[in-house]
């Protein structure tokens, strides 16, 4: 045991651990809602509920069919994605050509929908979901204990930010994606199937928000209100970080993250307000956010 | 030269679609609490009221604030927690709830006001977070609990505001006159700038309008009446509680101006007694409520998105 500006190691990094999973949640989820707004120009408010979604799909696929972790962690997202790309077909598809904040509305609308239904059905309190048995315990790092669980979903919501900031920057469709966002008209012109591209685009940011909920039930409890917890805060990051590039959003997401830990060791009264702080700061400093370009 | 041209208004005769229509209102209010329940026609009006404020945003300068609950949960608790423990009377009470949402209304405005269109919104709805989460913590607020049995106390020392009646009397001369404030901002010189920055800004600013100082002070003005009516609700409700400072209060009204019509005069009064209404009617279903508000959103931005008055003020060809 040492100390660190007079805080046992132990507590200080053991807040920096938490910080770097909210961190991941809020990267993985940022990404999503840069992705989508990236193609479609629309903020996902539903992002919150798709990712409440995701938890629940887990935890009900263990319940009714006793599927586990892992095979949830590939079908969650294929399932949420999927409905996300219907939502896009049904509702979304018939307001691109309003002002943007129809979008907003709309999604915001959809977002109640979804938690009202899980409300009814599952009440407000959370359910638990267990950690995968190979993944249980943890190991001991001589600084600090380091639980399996969350080192996997540090580690893994990195690689999957990482993939897909490869697929949108350095891949040939990924160049398309990028081109449909530029000039939707002119790609098509090139018999590039758009419309497509854009239902596939959503549901993809929307399986990216799946993900992330199945990856956070075993670390939260399953509750209907989570989405919207955190999907505020997010809205936060993303301000920060400027929706203009990808890796900006993974970067904001996960520094937040140590930040917010970092607060809840020094100045635990500021906890859950230093990210909107850290927000008013920035817009006033660099409106355009830390890695954004003003539209 | 715009600034001078704006400074000589053209004086237009008052519709009379709108003449009919707000005579018919303030019959209506006058009517209202011997048919309906007097502290549910309070309740809609403070709502009508915060609906109007938002609209003012919303509707005429197209700037779509997330987060006005904000500004109409801390006026009701900075003036619940004035007339309870400092005393204060009604009206410096209201006063102060009123003065304080202005306040914050002006350091949310210099800092949402850097960022257009959706960033707006989300800036708007972090912050309101923020000040969720503050009350959520502070002592001041009474957490969970509210600030409860805030007392009424006397109207300029001479009316009793615990009768019902003279209650009522009180917010429906104060949300009369602040509608009626509203209709004449709207119709002002200034007015007309706030909608030419919403068609647009670019157009706005090289005809040589500071458009950023018109939607501050657009934003102050809508924060002011926000946080106007959010005080006259605690003193009505005798309570101040975490659910008007929450996210969903800031959809709710949102909600209630699209429903009424978005840049209509009284769109969002009949909005807010519609919603206010259906909750009223709905409350026992539980969180069937949520469903039922989240796919009015739905139609609404799908197939009807004039809203009430909107469609009818179409229909006939009038202005509403």
């Amino acid at each position: 045991m040492f100390e660190v500006f007079g805080v046992p190691s132990q507590a200080l990094f053991g807040q920096l651990l938490l910080g770097l999973i909210n961190g991941s949640f809020y990267a993985l989820l940022s990404l999503g809602l840069a992705v989508i707004f990236g193609m479609l120009n629309i903020i996902n408010f539903t992002h919150g509920a798709q990712y409440m979604m995701g938890a629940f799909a887990a935890f009900l696929l263990l319940r009714h069919t006793g599927i586990g972790y892992w095979p949830s962690l590939v079908i969650v997202p294929i399932v949420i994605g999927a409905v996300g790309a219907g939502i896009e077909r049904v509702f979304l598809k018939r307001i691109q050509k309003l002002d943007h904040l129809y979008g907003l509305i709309l999604t915001f609308g959809l977002a109640l929908i979804i938690e009202g239904l899980f409300r009814n059905y599952y009440g407000s309190s959370g359910q638990p979901y267990g950690v995968p048995e190979s993944l249980q315990g943890g190991r001991n790092l001589g600084f600090m204990f380091l639980p399996n669980y969350r080192a996997w979903v540090i580690a893994f919501s990195f690689l999957v930010c990482l993939a897909t900031w490869y697929a949108i920057e350095r891949t040939r469709l990924g160049s398309y994606l990028r081109a449909a966002t530029e000039n939707p008209a002119l790609v098509r012109a090139f018999g590039i199937n758009v419309p497509r591209m854009v239902t596939l685009t959503y549901g993809f940011g929307v399986g990216l928000a799946g993900l992330a909920g199945v990856m956070a039930a075993p670390i939260y409890n399953v509750s209907p209100q989570m989405g919207s917890d955190i999907i505020i805060v997010v809205f936060a990051v993303v301000v920060i970080g400027g929706m203009g590039s990808i890796m900006g959003a993974i970067v904001t997401g996960f520094t937040l993250g140590i930040v917010e830990g970092l607060t809840k060791v020094f100045f635990p009264e500021a906890s859950n307000t230093v990210i909107f702080m850290i927000m008013i700061i920035v817009l006033l400093i660099r409106p355009a956010g830390l890695f954004g370009r003003m539209a | 030269m715009a600034t001078l041209a704006a400074a000589t208004p053209v004086r237009r005769e008052t519709e009379w679609s709108v003449a009919v229509a707000g005579a018919a209102l303030v019959i209506l209010v006058i009517a209202a609490p011997f048919v309906l329940y007097p502290v549910f026609v309070m309740k809609a009006l403070c709502f009508a009221l915060f609906a109007c404020a938002f609209n003012l945003l919303l509707g005429y300068v197209g700037l779509l604030s997330f987060g006005h609950a904000l500004y109409f949960g801390w006026a009701g608790y900075l003036a619940a927690y004035s007339a309870k423990v400092w005393g204060l009377p009604p009206e410096f009470a209201v006063g102060f709830g009123t003065t304080a949402a202005a306040a914050a209304g002006l350091i949310a405005g210099v800092v949402a006001i850097r960022r257009q269109g959706i960033y707006f919104a989300m800036i708007t709805l972090a912050l309101a977070q923020m000040m969720y989460l503050v009350a959520l913590r502070v002592p001041m607020t009474g957490g969970e609990d509210g600030i409860q049995a805030v007392p009424r106390g006397k109207l300029f020392g001479a009316f009793d505001l615990s009768n019902e009646m003279t209650m009522y009397a009180f917010v429906a001369a104060v949300v009369l006159a602040a509608f009626f404030l509203i209709y004449r901002i709207i119709n002002s010189p200034f007015g007309e700038v706030l909608k030419a920055i919403r068609e647009n800004e670019q157009r706005a600013v090289s005809l040589g309008y500071k458009t950023d100082d018109y939607k501050l002070v657009a934003f102050v003005l809508s924060a002011t009446l926000a946080g106007l009516a959010g005080s006259l609700k605690a003193l009505v409700f005798q309570l101040a509680s975490l659910t008007d400072v929450h996210w969903t209060m800031s959809g709710e009204v949102v909600l209630m101006t699209l429903v009424g019509g978005l840049g209509t005069i009284f769109g969002p009064l009949v909005g807010a007694f519609l919603i206010d209404g259906m909750e009223n009617y709905l409350s026992s279903f539980g969180q069937w409520v949520l469903v039922i508000q989240g796919a009015v959103f739905v139609i609404c931005v799908l197939a009807f998105r004039r809203g009430i008055i909107g469609e009818l003020a179409a229909r006939l060809r009038v202005r509403l």
